[in-house]
């Protein structure tokens, strides 16, 4: 099995770069941990028996006054650091795909229709990506989750706010896809294969999404590996801003702004750690994207 | 000594799993005056030698061995003397004229850099040398054209500009890698001439790489045959093309469609060397069964009435409309009668895809109408006619989707027109079809990627074959494929029209092919129907100036013979 893994050439390039093995694995580890969280962490963080507010404010094991049962510390509400990053790194995650599927659903189809059928609705599809680009994705993300928290009651904010979040991110994010998807579809619609399946009298449905699509989700694979880690970030940047995920199921970027309060009294793990864990995340999501544009890319293949 | 001399040249291409060898103990040499040709299949190392020459051979390939010598200096592998000798004793045609000169530069001003980087010239001398390189070229009023971008020059006239720019700085040596392959035939007549002159006039050594026998047969003085890297046959070109001893060459050479008459079927060499006589297909245990064979009409089956196409130019002043806008057919009318083979002929953009697009709905005419069975194609067509025309296509590397087993690539087409069918029966049919193309059956298992181009262009034809059409197009079906296997691609079809009694529509650039695969020939240029004729009749006595020309400037193999 390994052995033709490694025989196709995307497998070589694999086990041949450094960067894509060791971030590959920082990646598989968190993903496994996050959603392994029950039997990983050694405490429910969102347990109130475990929690007592006499461990609160441990610093982590190392330092003056540290805990051995708490490894990292712990925060304000005596809650174990290193199991709320990682019940919080399930949020994260959660978002970020959830948000980056919805994008890749709405961008994909719209590009590849905008694509295949051209003409005035290529023409207002396009336009319509040009004008969502302008606007920065965080700015974007922002707008429609006011608009959400505005529409929807206020009992129902906590439980909603998840939703709208995948739903804010997405909307984002999907006109990088549309306009990958646009071009790539360009490509393979003049190709003859594509005139044998008209010829035969396939419906444009079936030829764009059974013979097309297949044909073009190498660099819709990248985009979305590398969007992943941008989703990521902008969830914990709107979490950060207060308009996110809720406290009471904290995400990596609720956890980083509860500890910024702490920051100058001088329990600086509290916000530091979740930071760094974010960042470990994200950039290991990024490595593994820029490795895959390069192996899935012949033309940036080094001799 | 010879002017260039090739001595145990071995070049190889490493790659991660294997070592490829492009080139194994070449030897040969050329004395000026001399036009060398090299021939070979596609990936037999022809142009990897010409690029060794020149030390241009990209990594990860590399001369493992051998020497390369001209007037006894060796040039091999040595960066310093061959980056001197480029341009200067060197000259170089590339196959495609629209893509060897820099398009953002004036003809001038890539005919001075080249002459004033060798030649020591200052502007004005480089500048009347240019023009006049670009007169002995056969370019007309060139004080004037030399001041125009590439874009402004046709085809022709731009490979005329390379090969000014190749003999420059007076080279001793030219190299030509498919020199006229991209080129129409009465221009690669031009250009052939051309190259013979300056041989004979400069004194040159030339070698021309084609794949094409008739260019051999009418330029070269010696020529080398090449198989997977290694030189099967050297020899006068007269020698050679007459009485070839390797198996590689005789299959070559039998395989080159004639010009001068009409043969049945092409004859086909084995590996060891026999001819095989008994190529036919037997389709009586397959699909023929189920599907019964067609009866002979000979009633029209196909209507083509007054068929205009033009294609707008994007151009933002729409009462320029008329000038830019280009008549890709002009009232264009023939008929097509059933079990027949209908050629359509004529030079790039003369229209003849144009027509196969049209009658295969995938683009609209501007005016005029296509007849099936007298039922106009033009209206919202219904899938029984679409099923009973289909088409192969010239390119077989992208007319198969890269992502399909060939199985749901042949299966796909069934299962379309026939929803009813269970799989059992859908299985026997595309067994069936594999079978009579030729394939295993194996091969219904694996992806296109892993076939060779003429195995591809037979899935292709399976493909084509499984809506059980009575009207089969065929738009360049053999152009990118070696000569040996278009001839069993040929044969291929010539077995399945006798046999299903198809009407087939061939659309071809290749004279001596059209020759052996029509009935009836339509000659088309510039989007005009020139003249329609039975073949034979079109061969030997062509009405139409058009034609004439056409027939009598294609290269011909038998000149030699």
């Amino acid at each position: 099995m390994i052995n033709k893994i490694y025989d196709t050439d995307i497998g070589y390039s694999f086990f041949n770069s450094k960067i894509a093995i060791i971030s590959s694995s920082i990646f598989l580890i968190i993903f496994l941990c996050s959603f392994l969280a029950e039997i990983v962490a050694p405490y429910d963080p969102f347990d109130p028996l475990n929690i007592s507010l006499m461990d609160a404010f441990i610093p982590p094991v190392w330092s003056e006054g540290g805990n051995a049962n708490f490894f990292l510390g712990t925060d304000q509400q005596g809650r174990d650091m290193f199991s709320t990053m990682i019940y919080g790194s399930r949020i994260s995650l959660i978002v970020g795909f959830s948000s980056i599927i919805f994008a890749m659903i709405l961008g994909v189809s719209l590009g590849i229709t905008a694509g295949y059928i051209g003409g005035r609705y290529e023409t207002i599809v396009m336009r319509l990506t040009d004008v969502q680009l302008t606007i920065p994705s965080i700015l974007m993300a922002l707008l429609v989750d006011g608009i959400a928290r505005a529409i929807i009651s206020k009992s129902m904010h906590d439980e909603m706010a998840i939703y709208v979040l995948i739903f804010a991110i997405g909307i984002s994010e999907w006109p990088q896809f549309a306009r990958v998807t646009r071009a790539s579809t360009l490509v393979e619609k003049n190709k003859e294969y594509i005139s044998a399946s008209k010829i035969i009298g396939l419906s444009n449905i079936l030829i764009m999404f059974k013979h097309i699509l297949p044909n073009i989700l190498r660099p819709i694979l990248v985009i979305a590996t590398i969007g992943l880690a941008l989703a990521i970030i902008t969830e914990s940047t709107l979490s950060f801003l207060g308009v996110g995920i809720p406290p009471t199921t904290p995400s990596l970027g609720t956890l980083i702004r509860f500890g910024n309060n702490f920051l100058f009294s001088g329990e600086w793990w509290i916000t530091f750690f979740p930071a760094i864990f974010l960042v470990v995340l994200a950039l290991s999501i990024n490595l593994l994207g820029d490795w895959m544009r390069d192996a899935l890319n012949p033309k940036l293949k080094k001799r | 000594m010879s002017f260039l001399e090739i001595k145990n040249l071995n070049i190889s291409y490493l790659t991660r799993k294997e070592k490829i060898v492009a080139s194994k103990n070449v030897e040969f040499s050329l004395e000026r005056g001399e036009i060398l040709g090299i021939v070979g299949e596609s990936g037999s190392g022809k142009s990897t030698i010409a690029n060794a020459i020149i030390n241009l051979i990209d990594p990860p390939g590399e001369i493992t061995e051998g020497s390369i010598k001209i007037d006894n200096e060796e040039i091999c592998n040595n960066e310093e003397i061959i980056q001197k000798a480029r341009g200067k004793k060197i000259g170089f045609v590339f196959q495609d004229p629209q893509t060897s000169l820099n398009p953002l530069f004036k003809i001038k001003d890539q005919l001075i850099e080249t002459i004033q980087t060798h030649l020591k010239l200052n502007y004005d001398q480089a500048l009347q040398r240019s023009i006049q390189l670009l007169n002995e070229v056969g370019i007309e009023d060139a004080e004037k054209r030399i001041e125009d971008y590439p874009h402004q020059f046709s085809g022709g006239m731009r490979q005329r500009v390379v090969i000014a720019l190749a003999i420059s700085c007076e080279p001793d040596l030219i190299i030509a890698d498919e020199p006229t392959t991209a080129l129409d035939v009465s221009i690669q007549y031009q250009i052939l001439q051309l190259l013979k002159d300056l041989t004979k006039k400069r004194n040159l050594g030339v070698i021309i790489i084609t794949h094409d026998m008739g260019v051999i047969a009418e330029t070269t003085n010696k020529v080398i045959i090449m198989r997977n890297g290694v030189i099967v046959e050297y020899g006068l070109t007269k020698d050679v093309l007459t009485n070839p001893k390797s198996n590689e060459g005789k299959s070559l050479i039998i395989s080159v469609p004639p010009t001068n008459k009409k043969i049945s079927r092409f004859k086909l060499i084995n590996p060891e060397g026999g001819e095989i006589t008994n190529d036919s297909l037997n389709l009586t245990n397959s699909i023929i069964q189920n599907w019964g064979k067609r009866a002979v009409t000979k009633d029209k089956l196909l209507e083509i009435k007054n068929l205009t196409k033009i294609f707008d130019s994007d151009s933002i002043i729409k009462s320029k409309k008329e000038i830019n806008s280009l008549k890709a057919l002009d009232n264009v009318s023939f008929n097509i009668f059933e079990g027949e083979s209908f050629g359509l002929v004529g030079e790039s953009g003369s229209g003849k895809s144009t027509i196969a697009k049209i009658i295969t709905n995938l683009i609209k005419p501007s005016s005029g109408e296509v007849f099936y069975e007298n039922i106009s194609l033009n209206q919202k067509n219904n899938n029984k006619i679409r099923g009973q025309i289909q088409m192969i296509f010239q390119d077989p590397y992208s007319s198969l989707n890269p992502r399909f087993k060939v199985k749901k690539i042949i299966a796909e087409p069934i299962k379309f027109f026939q929803k009813n069918l269970d799989k059992k029966t859908i299985e026997n049919n595309v067994n069936d079809l594999i079978d009579i193309v030729g394939m295993t059956r194996q091969s219904l298992d694996r992806y296109p990627h892993e076939f060779s181009g003429g195995q591809r262009q037979r899935i292709s034809i399976a493909r084509a074959l499984a809506t059980r059409p009575r009207l089969l197009i065929c738009d360049e079906p053999t152009s990118a494929l070696d000569v040996s296997i278009q001839a069993q691609i040929l044969n291929l079809l010539k077995d399945l029209q006798e046999q299903l009694n198809l009407t087939i529509l061939f659309i071809s650039h290749d004279l001596p092919v059209i020759r052996q695969m029509c009935d009836r020939i339509a000659v088309l240029k510039n989007g005009n129907l020139c003249e329609i004729e039975n073949t034979e009749i079109l061969f030997n006595n062509p009405s139409h100036q058009y034609t004439k020309e056409l027939i009598n400037l294609m290269p011909k193999i038998e000149t030699i013979l």
